[in-house]
């Protein structure tokens, strides 16, 4: 990399923002396209899981009893602390995001660095959740061996819980990565007024795993 | 304005070719891999789909050799599976989705919008490296896995088999990224980048092609990554997600799979006929004839596009209802396509036309596409589809309409705009011959296969019966003429890339936009903003000297 220039401290103490790429003519400009990019970006992701939702219907229409039964044995108790979780974490970026459009970088580093914990906070309880769910073999094709289920259709269930919980696990770790970036940014003072369009993209990110995970806990554990 | 324009392009006297240009601006192999300049970046694609044009190429001769006979001719069934396997895989992940998006959309859809480079460079540069890194995986997984399932996936086999596809499907899921990747970029360029004067309805036909296949990529792939993903998980794992044994559904993967792999069909068409707007008005020396209806009928495939796959389930136990509405959505797709061919043939009607090899290849598309959309609508037919299911018949339909056009389609393009990306032109009569040996060879080569699939030659069938021998050794020869045409047209534009005559800014006398830069255009593309005070494809008020208007000099 070449050395890009050294930003400075402006007098309300932030960096000034770094140099509009050359292709672009104004800043507003910039921020729109990486604003809409995410967007863009963002359906992609609604996209991907749709397609297991799709499965998620076709085979709850196909074994309702099973997917009731195996709904049932899902850790409420987990399930609902999880929600309460990233809900509060997606507060806690809304936060972040608008200090750092002040100018508040300390502030909005803090909300950050409370997001990313909730966010490990969550795949903890996945972990305990996933844990024992291969305790009594409640797993899926054919590693099932649980016998509460007495409806046919159980392995399926599963499938779509440990493959929709996985991807959005994954997703939890990606935006974590994302919001550790950016705290880091923070803690540097980078954002300003005039820039602060990682904040935004990142938070974004974090909303919309929230938002898959607004669908999945109704679906997977009140159905 | 339609009226007619007789004026014969005007070839530049004493050309010279520019000092400084993007193909000179750092010579070193490190300022390629590295650029983010995204004419750069097209020539990094370009070298990539034409290496990917070859080996799917090869290993489509080697199907045809061994079809040459009823029985065995040179290879085994297994490894017969497999060529067939790595011909569908290579062509359509590796040359045909990313070749015109990806070679020629990235470097003119900048120029033509007045913007010195897309949105996001560096995410351009990565797309071509996950491109890379998807292709090797993809490839090493086939080769060393073994992979015979046909690059459709169907379960219950693509789980079962003893052949390892998990690198395949990956492979697969990161070429898809890079899909994402590219037509994301060019979203968002065409709605933030463009040039003063550049509006919607005076962006280039191209452009509108091209905006319309990054929809489809946007939102289409990700559902085949997901597909992809599952696929390898049950196949590994024996998760039993398709496996009707464990509660599971194997036309769900059918319904998953084409929710992408159909509207696929048009990322890799669309371009090619955003091509063909460009092209067809210059060869004709015409306005465009209804240009919104060209730009507007893109954007109406790719939307019916999204609701038309269920025409690849007609005999998959889908209800009588169902198949009768995706049949009728399928045949929506003739109807915009129709609406093209009938302006470009109104374009051409009256013209002064020039006979080049763009325009034959403008003509090898018309008629690939009509006489492949026409038996599209056939086979869309439910109670005919049901006769041709699985037989040649579908080969040499999808290879008509999606090979044939896209292969035109690149051709077009690599010729037409030639003189624009290496500043040379390359040999007109050269060119001419390996146009006829290409459109004679592609004739050849499947108009015996829609006979042979009309008889009951299912497809994919290592031995066959006698009787259908002469066809089988004309479709052989005719891929024989294909492929000559393509070596030829290999050593030619090789040869030209050196030693060809500077072109000029203009060669074709053309109004395309992107015609106004330099030959090879600059690295930054504009010396200042372009302001665009006409529209890309008039020609009712062409000035005296064409060569010479430019905007950066």
């Amino acid at each position: 990399m070449q050395a890009s220039a050294v930003r400075k401290m402006t007098p309300e103490g932030w960096l000034e923002p770094p140099p509009l790429p050359h292709h672009y003519d104004t800043v507003e400009n910039h921020q729109n396209a990486l604003r809409f990019g995410m967007w863009l970006f963002l359906g992609t992701e609604v996209l991907l899981f749709a397609g297991i939702f799709v499965g998620y219907f076709v085979f709850r229409t196909y074994f309702p009893e099973a997917f009731e039964q195996a709904g049932r044995h899902l850790s409420l108790f987990w399930g609902t602390t999880n929600t309460l979780l990233l809900l509060t974490s997606s507060l806690t970026v809304a936060m972040a995001h608008y200090n750092a459009e002040h100018g508040k970088n300390r502030n909005a580093f803090w909300l950050l660095t409370v997001s990313i914990l909730m966010g490990a906070g969550f795949l903890c309880v996945k972990g305990i959740e996933y844990h024992d769910k291969f305790v009594e073999a409640a797993l899926p094709g054919k590693f099932f061996h649980f016998t509460e289920i007495t409806a046919p259709g159980g392995p399926v269930f599963y499938v779509v819980y440990f493959f929709s919980t996985g991807l959005h696990a994954l997703h939890v770790i990606v935006g974590m990565s994302l919001l550790t970036w950016v705290a880091v940014r923070c803690w540097r003072k980078e954002f300003s007024p005039t820039y602060y369009s990682p904040v935004e993209n990142a938070g974004l990110y974090w909303h919309l795993v929230d938002l898959v995970w607004i669908f999945l806990y109704p679906l997977l554990y009140l159905v | 304005m339609t009226a007619p324009i007789t004026t014969a392009a005007v070839p530049p006297a004493g050309a010279v070719f520019p000092k400084k240009h993007y193909l000179n601006d750092g010579t070193t192999i490190r300022s390629w891999l590295l650029t983010h300049d995204h004419k750069r970046i097209a020539i990094l694609y370009l070298v990539a789909v034409i290496i990917a044009l070859f080996l799917g190429g090869v290993f489509a001769m080697v199907i045809r050799l061994e079809l040459l006979t009823p029985g065995p001719t040179i290879i085994e069934a297994l490894t017969y599976n497999r060529m067939f396997t790595l011909h569908g895989l290579v062509m359509i992940f590796m040359f045909m989705i990313p070749v015109i998006p990806a070679v020629f959309g990235n470097f003119f859809l900048p120029i033509m919008l007045g913007a010195k480079d897309v949105a996001f460079p560096k995410w351009n540069l990565t797309s071509w490296y996950v491109y890379i890194f998807g292709s090797a995986l993809m490839l090493w997984g086939l080769i060393t896995g073994g992979a015979d399932t046909g690059w459709t996936f169907y379960t219950p086999y693509s789980t079962t088999t003893t052949t390892n596809i998990a690198p395949v499907m990956l492979g697969v899921f990161i070429i898809g990224f890079s899909s994402i990747l590219t037509g994301l970029n060019f979203i968002v360029t065409i709605h933030t980048l463009r040039a003063p004067g550049v509006t919607w309805f005076k962006m280039p036909l191209f452009i509108w092609a091209v905006y319309a296949t990054s929809i489809i990529q946007v939102l289409a792939t990700p559902v085949l990554g997901l597909t992809t993903l599952l696929v390898a998980a049950e196949h590994t794992f024996g998760f039993g997600f398709f496996d009707p044994a464990r509660g599971g559904d194997p036309i769900l993967f059918q319904h998953l799979f084409w929710f992408y792999s159909h509207p696929a069909v048009y990322i890799m068409v669309l371009p090619s006929m955003g091509v063909i707007s460009e092209v067809i008005c210059a060869v004709a020396r015409k306005n465009i004839f209804g240009y919104k209806m060209i730009a507007m009928s893109s954007l109406g495939i790719a939307f019916v596009g999204f609701f038309a796959w269920g025409h690849h389930l007609f005999t998959s136990g889908q209800s009588a209802f169902d198949a009768g509405a995706f049949a009728a959505i399928s045949m929506l797709v003739g109807v915009f396509t129709a609406i093209k061919v009938f302006n470009w043939v109104g374009t051409l009607y009256k013209g002064a036309i020039a006979f080049t090899a763009p325009f034959a290849y403008v003509c090898g598309f018309l008629f690939f596409l009509v006489f492949g959309g026409m038996t599209g609508v056939a086979l869309a037919t439910v109670s005919l589809d049901v006769h041709w299911q699985d037989t040649y018949f579908v080969v040499a339909h999808f290879h008509f309409i999606m090979v044939g056009a896209v292969i035109m389609g690149f051709l077009a393009a690599l010729h037409y705009w030639f003189p624009k990306m290496f500043g040379r032109k390359y040999p007109e009569n050269w060119a001419l011959l390996a146009a006829g040996l290409i459109v004679l060879g592609f004739n050849a080569t499947f108009i015996p296969q829609f006979l042979l699939g009309n008889a009951g030659m299912p497809r994919r069938y290592y031995e066959y019966p006698e009787r259908f021998t002469a066809l089988n050794v004309a479709s052989t020869a005719g891929a024989s003429l294909l492929a000559f045409g393509f070596v030829i047209i290999a050593i030619y534009l090789a040869i030209a890339l050196r030693y060809g005559e500077v072109a000029g800014r203009n060669p074709w006398g053309s109004r395309g936009y992107e015609w106004d830069v330099p030959s090879p255009p600059p690295t930054e593309n504009f010396d200042k903003v372009p302001v665009f005070t006409r529209g890309p494809h008039e020609y009712h008020d062409i000035p005296e000297d064409l060569a010479k208007v430019g905007h950066a000099s």
